[in-house]
């Protein structure tokens, strides 16, 4: 049967929920208030990690890094996904232990994607980092790939099996509308049977016009990228303790970020960067590489980010209305979920049993608080 | 190419030596590193990091970046934007900068 | 951090102006320059040019001196060799200066950063041996320093007129001037001339030049239709078109002189996400600044070519009044008093900026310059062709920000000074939608790239 679903939000999320049900043959539009991957989607560091997640996660996360293995034959582009590995990377022995817990904990779990290495083995796989670093937590097979392309590419697929995509028109209402909804933007009107909630940091908006408000904040994580220099670097690297996430490209400039956050500006839709959480990260940075203490700055950004309380997204449908299904928050780890979550959406969409548990992330959650 | 022009000099502006590589040149006190090399007869300053093809300074007035030298052991200084100092050591880049990181 | 009640970004005749403005009516201005001394572009090393003759630079030239002498006064404290890094809009100011970062904050910020030269995109134009009509002229009016085989200058604008009487004044030989202004153009530009009449000086010194060049015999070759820059390595030859005509001729040359005008750098103004307007005259971004020069920054005003190119004199005027509004604001200046004032200034400006749309109209570089063929660098650090996002405009991309994704496309040191107002250009035409909808750059701090180690002892000396 062909249901008629609106999805609000045209990030990576959006956009993989459009590709799932629009190849099924369901009639898809998607609204943006600005256009694909203007947000977090977009200008992201990239990270594709299952490296460190929260264990409700990790089921997701699994299921997603198969899809990016196969990147190219569901959307036509690899995304620019490089699997160089992920390493964590312990600056003393605290964080050291903390790790060998990390590690027993994974275990415990069942999976073993995540495994410690020595002083030694850290030095062989990143020779230039700082020498006091007594080892790491590695994953294999992670990696990074390019934010914007990736959106790109999922939105191209999603027009390709006829969604259609309406961008710089803001959703001002939603109404019950012959067991449906009427989804008005900016002027236009579109009927939907289920609306999608992909709308990231403005997400929050929507959960309370359905009468079940979120805990979520906006945040603004903050980027810098230097000039190209010569490779010195393989796998993504993090610190234990501190937010970084650090990476050469192939082109040689090296990508700074991690979490430290810059400042939102709701009023002109923008994430304006600061200093002193720049500096931070480039404090840990020349502490686990001092020669970068000389490399160039060229560019900083920031995105702007949903972030839950306990840092996990919602993935579920509504609690007040059975033809909502909310998909948002991701807390600034959301990137490499993106290659999961349109297939989950689209069960729930069918009304099937979705096939990763997403019971943790459920709206609901935050009722009893 | 480029020369100086043949003019009586009436600014007292002193001569200043710099090298370039491994040329010594003579440039005038408060000129720009980018004017004393052109007017010595540089032709590049740089290849790029992206091809690694030849580059020499394009704006002199510090917007457009092709002038980047290494300037006493500090890489990618704006040339045209750096006035030549008695002694300064410059030198040509080439390609990405490598940065040392031998702590073995 | 140290706050002050006035900082003016840039020295040249807006920001001098400003400055001695601002300190006749007791304010304590601190004046910021990249450049090593003041005068900016347009009277680049007035105090210490070794070009002694004064035919040569001309009178405009020397008219800077007065300007620059007011830059003395005791109570302006002006810090050349510092660029700034960093402008928030809290009026938080990042400097680096001889490699060393620091921060200071202002109550008031005067933005005189000026012009650069339009981007000229043509094949070839990365060779060693071509560089910009201007920095040759720095070149000549710093150090003295000119051609020494007959040069190529090509393409349109006052400017280039003047470098090539220049040149000749100063005996240096010109191997041909390559003119870009189209046919018909001065027909287009006619309407506009009864409102120039109002700045008689300007228009009769345009005309003199012109004369001067045809008087010493320069070969100029008129409605050059298009030109490449060719050579192995290093500039060895140009070849051009003319009148849209399918020969190409071509000359051996060692130096190209490309100049197509001049336009507003917005850099700083654009990260401060100031509101900016397309202007359909001068092809040209400029944030939109209200009466007395403030942008819609609380507290930031730009003053000259920095808001739209209004030439070296107007910019001085526009200093005036931007340093008589920081006074007002800053309680130096009774407000009445100073609205009478400012009445006076704008009347000079009106005069002045008279001529103005006759030469954007007249000088206005036509498509072909602005839209080069596929094969075109239009980036020059990250070396993406104008082929290349056309390419990516096909794949779905409308604007500037999105094709630095997929091509790295101003996203090298320049940050897309080089190539900003073409890439907008270029996506305009292919997704037929117009500049003002398909946007800029969004930039951001650093507007001069500095290293990690600078970054991290800025934040210091922010605590």
């Amino acid at each position: 049967m062909t249901t008629r679903v609106v999805i609000v939000g045209a990030g990576f999320h959006g956009c993989s929920a459009a590709v799932h049900l629009s190849s099924q043959g369901h009639q898809v539009t998607v609204i943006d208030k600005a256009y694909a991957g203007r947000h977090a989607s977009g200008v992201n560091a990239g990270g594709v990690r299952r490296l460190g997640r929260h264990p409700a996660e990790i089921p997701l996360a699994t299921a997603a890094w198969q899809r990016w293995q196969r990147m190219t034959d569901l959307v036509g582009d690899d995304c620019g996904f490089r699997p160089v590995g992920q390493i964590k990377v312990a600056e003393n022995d605290a964080d050291m232990q903390l790790l060998a817990d990390r590690e027993t904990q994974i275990r415990s779990l069942g999976f073993d994607h995540e495994y410690l290495i020595d002083r030694e083995e850290l030095r062989r796989r990143i020779p230039s980092v700082a020498s006091h670093c007594p080892g790491g937590l590695a994953c294999d097979g992670d990696g990074y790939a390019n934010p914007y392309r990736t959106v790109t590419a999922w939105r191209r697929r999603a027009q390709q099996h006829g969604a259609i995509f309406h961008e710089g028109i803001e959703v001002t209402n939603l109404d019950s509308h012959k067991g449906g909804w009427e989804v008005t933007a900016s002027g236009q009107r579109f009927q939907a049977d289920i609306v999608v909630n992909c709308a990231g940091a403005w997400a929050g908006t929507l959960c309370e016009r359905l009468g079940e408000p979120v805990p979520l904040t906006a945040e603004a994580p903050m980027l810098m990228i230097t000039e190209r220099l010569s490779p010195f670097l393989q796998p993504v690297v993090g610190a234990t303790s501190r937010p970084l996430s650090f990476k050469q490209f192939e082109n040689g400039t090296v990508l700074i970020g991690g979490g430290v956050r810059g400042a939102v500006d709701f009023q002109r839709d923008l994430a304006e960067t600061r200093l002193d959480g720049l500096a931070e990260n480039a404090n840990t940075v020349v502490s686990l590489f001092p020669f970068m203490a000389q490399a160039r700055i060229v560019r900083t950004w920031a995105g702007v980010e949903a972030v839950m309380p306990d840092q996990i997204p919602v993935l579920s449908r509504s609690h007040t209305h059975d033809n909502v299904i909310h998909v948002f928050g991701f807390s600034a780890h959301g990137y490499q979920l993106g290659a999961i979550t349109g297939e989950i959406v689209a069960d729930l969409v069918n009304q099937a049993e979705p096939s990763l548990p997403i019971t943790p992330f459920s709206i609901t959650r935050f009722q009893d608080a | 190419m480029f020369k100086r022009l043949p003019l009586s000099d009436t600014t007292c502006n002193r001569d200043v030596t710099i090298t370039f590589d491994d040329l010594t040149v003579t440039a005038r006190e408060g000129e720009t590193v980018a004017a004393a090399l052109l007017a010595a007869g540089m032709r590049n300053c740089r290849t790029t990091p992206v091809s690694e093809s030849p580059r020499a300074p394009y704006c002199m007035m510090g917007v457009c970046f092709e002038c980047l030298m290494e300037v006493d052991g500090v890489p990618n200084v704006q040339a045209c934007q750096m006035l030549v100092r008695e002694g300064m050591q410059v030198r040509s880049q080439q390609g990405a900068r490598r940065l040392v990181h031998d702590h073995a | 951090m140290i706050t002050h009640d006035l900082v003016i970004l840039g020295s040249g005749p807006a920001g001098m102006a400003a400055a001695m403005t601002a300190a006749q009516h007791g304010l304590s201005p601190i004046v910021i320059d990249e450049q090593p001394a003041p005068g900016g572009q347009v009277y680049r090393a007035i105090e210490t040019t070794p070009v002694n003759d004064r035919r040569v630079l001309g009178q405009d030239y020397w008219s800077g001196e007065t300007l620059a002498k007011g830059l003395h006064h005791q109570n302006i404290d002006y810090q050349p060799n510092t660029s700034v890094w960093q402008l928030t809009r809290q009026r938080d100011i990042g400097l680096l200066h001889h490699e060393a970062a620091s921060m200071i904050r202002a109550r008031r910020v005067i933005l005189a950063t000026g012009a650069m030269e339009r981007p000229f995109p043509i094949p070839g134009w990365t060779l060693p041996g071509v560089m910009t009509a201007g920095s040759a002229q720095i070149l000549l009016k710093s150090s003295g320093v000119v051609p020494n085989a007959p040069a190529v200058m090509a393409g349109s604008g006052p400017l280039l007129f003047l470098l090539a009487a220049q040149y000749l004044r100063a005996g240096v030989p010109i191997a041909a001037l390559l003119d870009t202004t189209p046919r018909g153009r001065y027909r287009k530009a006619l309407p506009y001339l009864p409102a120039a009449v109002r700045n008689i000086p300007t228009l009769t010194k345009g005309l003199g030049l012109l004369q001067e060049l045809r008087r010493a015999g320069v070969r100029h070759i008129k409605y050059v239709s298009a030109l490449r820059a060719e050579g192995d390595n290093q500039l060895e030859r140009i070849r051009w078109q003319t009148d849209g005509q399918d020969t190409w001729e071509s000359l051996e040359t060692s130096t190209l002189l490309l100049h197509q005008g001049v336009v507003p750098n917005t850099q700083i103004t654009r990260a401060l996400h100031c509101e900016h307007d397309w202007n359909e005259q001068q092809l040209a971004w400029h944030p939109r600044l209200d009466e007395w020069l403030m942008t819609d920054v609380e507290g930031i005003a730009v003053a000259g070519d920095g808001g739209g190119i209004v030439g070296a004199q107007a910019a001085a005027i526009q200093g005036q009044l931007a340093g008589l509004g920081a006074a007002i604001a800053l309680g130096k200046v009774k407000s009445d008093e100073g609205n009478r004032q400012a009445a006076q200034l704008r009347q000079k400006l009106a005069r002045e900026t008279s001529i103005r749309p006759f030469l954007d109209v007249m000088y206005q570089p036509a498509l072909q310059w602005r839209l080069p063929s596929d094969d075109t660098l239009v980036c020059r650090c990250e070396e993406v062709t104008a082929g290349e996002i056309r390419r990516i405009a096909r794949m779905g991309c409308r604007g500037p920000n999105q094709t630095k994704s997929f091509s790295r496309c101003g996203m090298g040191p320049c940050q897309g000074r080089m190539c900003g107002l073409t890439v907008s250009e270029l996506l305009a035409d292919a997704n037929q939608q117009s500049v003002e909808a398909t946007g800029y750059y969004r930039l951001r701090p650093p507007f001069k790239p500095i290293t990690l180690g600078q970054l991290a002892r800025a934040a210091e000396d922010n605590q």
